[in-house]
């Protein structure tokens, strides 16, 4: 049996490695494997699978090596943690180098791998949700199979366009998309996490545009594509900052070229002889000040220890962290982080890049799943988590902040949208906005433990959206209704995804994943909120956020499943999905419902295991360190004392039961009618019907501004350079036409004459030449006889 | 020693044989068809050749009183070479014979212009 910390990186290399060789395969075997390419979906799925089951293997090891320690919850007081004995027994990560791509000096790039329990956590849920979404795409992408008649497209003549089935390519892009989000998790360096980004982005743009013979389908996905673009901006000068200034972008400390290990970006901002507290690296402080003098250096050691020796001193935590000058090279740091979270703020589709992820459901329907729930938006709420070590208070706050603002945006604009896949794209924007939120305060777990339960739950809800529309043919809400009759499965999982988004549950005791998810967000907010009242708004946003995902989820079941049918035409043609599709929802729906628990008998629980990987340093008082405002992040593990946990669990439940209850009153009895109350305050349903206007102000700001400049450019290139280069042109074939006329009038009759001339004299030359030796005797002798004669006439002007 | 009675010959008389020779020479390499005939005339213009070499030679070595014999060894190499010549020409008039089955120069026109 091998050793854990060399089995584990190979198990999940192979994980990775087996949806690329899925997607080699297909690439080059494609449409052949079997009729209509049906091979391609078996492989793509086997791939899946056992990527999963490799990552089980992983798990397995990984747990057999580091058991989890007793539950978080359980505990009575935060004290048990403030000794520090739960950080003590946290295992280090695996780190290492699987290849080394190139090294210059002191710099190095290589596939290597950062692996601890949220690697596993996230090789675990992309590994289960991808498997599910695979097997799903079975039945629901089988239209494929054949020549596919899309209706939505119209020839010149007016017919639907007919193209051959692209199943094959479908599964093509599924495997590839999963290798990018299995080695997204994987990756060691930021380097290789930004290849996997990219990859992530090309991934999401080929799916999206599936069906690219659609107008619409094609600019959803050049806008998804641009829009990351803008965030990987933001991303490039992110780990630029980093790379200048650490000279590294591994997260953990790997062997160098010479056999020694080489700190890591982690352990050089959060070093361990300074209490894993945030300090300015030393390369970060040279490049802020140039050369640094040894006497300011010194007094910059110092400065680190006492504000480590202070924080850990500190037993109140509240305000823990003194105030003081920020040191110099902290710009860098806060920098670096917003760069990073830039990035983050594009792939997640965070305020202000959100507009391209409801656009981004023109994609079908297993892709919506796989795009919100397992791969791409993840990656950039993973990403944060796995930076959490780099990021500073005033960075923390940016975070939150921008989750803040995204989820009340999103979730105000799903209240009002009719289109059931928009209305699941919203609510996802909306709980990525949680999942900043909660990260940004401090509540490392809670977030990637929301993102967890929420990759669940929404894969299961945008795939039994994907079976409405499947039997509808629309995704129109208002053209639903009563369907619960035709499609109980449908109608009873999605019942458990809308309930377990929501939050439902009963305060302190257990409810559905989201609930214990969305309250161990909450409790960190407020949490927050004490230890910051001034900053404490982010509160109330997230318990009225809580509040409208109940109604808009139930507006929607209510809207789509329950009353009478709207549209008799719609109604008749609906019918239950084949099993293929059912048994995942089945499935997912599981999840959906037990994903928050613990295994009883067991320290089995997303959080448990989130906690093993909380990163050294981060759930500290000291995690404050020097900062330039009076912003305190609260430690984590203070959120389960009892009493703001019961808070928390309360404003949580109050919320989604006053949600709940007025989606019921308004859609489930239709006591009330929505028409009028959207009439009473149509400003505001106007408002929100149009997203806010965030697509007409970002025409106005840039898509306008842009075309006019390419217009402008395009004019200069017309007008100006065109003509330059045309009147050249044409100056240059006028002066040719004179310049023949010369040749032929001068050079030309210059050369013709003398060959002419010298053709005349050869023609009569030719005549003494008679071939008679004689005459050429007489020549001879006459010449000589004449130079004799010439010789002695001119003899004195010969002579002289 | 130098005969007496010859050196009375004086220098004029050399050169009027030596032309005489000469025209004679070139009159006969005008006037034959036959490639022998010119042959000969070159002979002849080669032999004026030679007594204008010995008529000129000069009389003494410099500043010695030993006859200088220059001009005759001259006329040797030029016998020698007119001998050389004479072979070279005979077999050329193998060769013509053998293309044309005659001697006559006035044939042998097929270089003309």
């Amino acid at each position: 049996m091998m050793e854990p910390h060399t089995a584990i990186p190979s198990l999940l290399a192979a994980a990775c490695l087996a949806p690329l060789a899925s997607f080699v395969v297909i690439l080059l075997a494609g449409p052949r494997l079997g009729r209509g390419g049906r091979w391609a979906g078996y492989i793509a799925t086997a791939a899946i699978a056992i990527s999963f089951v490799l990552s089980v293997a992983a798990a397995y090891q990984w747990f057999t090596a580091h058991p989890l320690s007793p539950s978080v919850a359980s505990h009575e007081a935060a004290d048990v943690h403030a000794s520090g004995d739960h950080t003590g027994v946290a295992p280090s990560p695996l780190s290492g180098t699987w290849y080394t791509l190139a090294r210059f000096g002191e710099l190095q790039l290589s596939v290597g791998y950062y692996i601890d329990s949220l690697t596993i956590a996230m090789f675990l849920m992309v590994g289960f949700v991808a498997t599910c979404i695979h097997v799903y795409s079975f039945g629901y992408m089988h239209e494929e199979l054949h020549e596919f008649h899309d209706g939505e497209v119209r020839g010149d003549d007016g017919e639907p366009l007919v193209r051959p089935g692209r199943f094959h390519r479908f599964f093509q892009f599924l495997s590839l998309f999963c290798f990018s989000m299995l080695g997204l998790a994987a990756s060691g360096n930021l380097f290789m996490v930004f290849a996997f980004w990219e990859l992530v982005g090309v991934c999401s743009y080929f799916l999206i545009g599936f069906y690219v013979e659609r107008r619409s389908a094609s600019t959803a996905a050049n806008k998804a594509f641009i829009v990351n673009r803008v965030g990987d901006f933001g991303m490039v000068f992110g780990l630029m900052i980093l790379l200048g200034t650490l000279g590294t972008l591994d997260f953990g400390d790997v062997p160098g070229p010479r056999g020694e290990l080489r700190p890591g970006m982690f352990s050089l901002v959060r070093a361990e002889a300074e209490h894993h507290a945030l300090t300015v690296p030393e390369g970060m402080r040279q490049f802020a000040g140039g050369a640094v003098p040894s006497g300011e250096n010194a007094e910059g050691s110092a400065d680190r220890a006492e504000v480590a020796h202070g924080a850990a001193a500190d037993d109140s935590r509240q305000g823990a962290a003194p105030r003081r000058g920020a040191p110099s090279g902290y710009v860098w740091l806060i920098l670096a982080g917003l760069g990073v979270f830039c990035g983050c703020v594009g792939k997640s589709a965070q305020f202000p890049l959100h507009v391209w992820l409801p656009d981004a459901m023109e994609g079908p329907t297993p892709v919506s799943a796989l795009i919100h729930a397992a791969t791409m938006v993840a990656a950039g709420v993973y990403l944060v988590g796995r930076c959490y070590p780099l990021f500073t208070p005033e960075v923390l706050y940016v975070v939150a902040v921008v989750g803040t603002i995204t989820l009340l945006i999103a979730a105000s604009i799903a209240l009002t949208a009719t289109d059931i896949k928009r209305v699941l794209a919203y609510s996802t924007v909306s709980q990525l906005g949680y999942m900043m939120l909660a990260l940004g305060v401090g509540g490392w777990v809670a977030g990637l433990f929301h993102l967890l339960t929420h990759a669940f739950f929404k894969a299961l809800l945008f795939l039994c959206s994907g079976s409405v529309i499947h039997a509808c043919g629309t995704n129109e809400m208002p053209r639903m209704g009563g369907l619960w009759r035709k499609m109980p499965w449908t109608a009873g999982t999605m019942l458990i995804g809308c309930l377990a988004i929501s939050g439902v549950g009963i305060p302190l005791w257990f409810g559905l994943s989201g609930f214990h998810s969305k309250d161990a967000v909450i409790a960190q907010v407020l949490l927050f909120q004490r230890a910051n009242p001034i900053y404490g708004w982010v509160l109330y946003a997230a318990v009225i956020g809580a509040a409208m995902t109940g109604f808009y989820m139930f507006r929607l079941w209510f809207m789509t499943f329950a009353g009478t049918p709207r549209d008799e035409h719609v109604f008749a043609h609906a019918h239950e999905s084949p099993p293929s599709m059912v048994v995942p929802l089945a499935v997912l729906a599981i999840m959906a419902v037990v994903a928050g628990w613990q295994v009883p008998g067991t320290e089995f629980s997303i959080p448990n295991i989130l906690e093993q990987g909380r990163p050294a340093g981060t759930g500290e008082a000291a995690f404050a360190g020097a900062a330039w405002t009076a912003l305190t992040v609260p430690p984590e593990h203070e959120s389960h004392q009892a009493v703001i946990h019961a808070a928390a669990s309360w404003a949580a439940f109050a919320a989604a039961a006053l949600g709940i209850g007025l989606a019921v009153v308004f859609y489930g009895t239709r006591k009330v009618d929505p028409a009028r109350v959207a009439a009473a305050v149509r400003p505001v349903y106007v408002f929100l019907k149009n997203k806010w206007y965030f697509d007409e102000l970002y025409a106005r700001l840039w898509v306008r501004p842009t075309l006019f400049l390419a217009g402008c450019a395009a004019w200069v290139d017309r007008q100006v350079i065109d003509r330059l280069a045309d009147g050249s042109a044409a100056a240059v074939r006028e002066f040719a036409v004179w310049d023949d006329v010369f040749d032929r009038l001068f050079v030309d009759r210059a050369v013709n004459g003398l060959a002419e001339v010298t053709y005349r004299l050869g023609l009569s030359l030719r005549r003494i030449q008679t071939g008679r030796i004689r005459l050429y005797i007489v020549w001879l002798a006459a010449g000589t006889a004449a130079l004799f004669v010439l010789a002695s006439l001119y003899w004195q002007f010969l002579t002289t | 020693m130098i005969d007496p009675p010859l050196a009375q010959i004086p220098l004029a008389a050399y050169l009027l044989v030596g032309t005489v020779l000469f025209v004679t020479g070139i009159a006969c390499m005008i006037a034959k068809r036959n490639l022998i005939g010119i042959l000969i005339g070159i002979e002849l213009i080669l032999n004026a050749g030679t007594i204008n070499l010995v008529a000129m030679s000069g009389p003494f070595v410099a500043g010695s009183t030993l006859p200088a014999l220059d001009g005759q060894i001259f006329a040797l190499f030029v016998i020698l070479l007119a001998a050389a010549e004479a072979a070279a020409a005979l077999a050329i008039a193998l060769t013509f014979y053998g293309g044309y089955a005659t001697i006559d120069v006035d044939h042998g026109d097929r270089l003309n212009g």
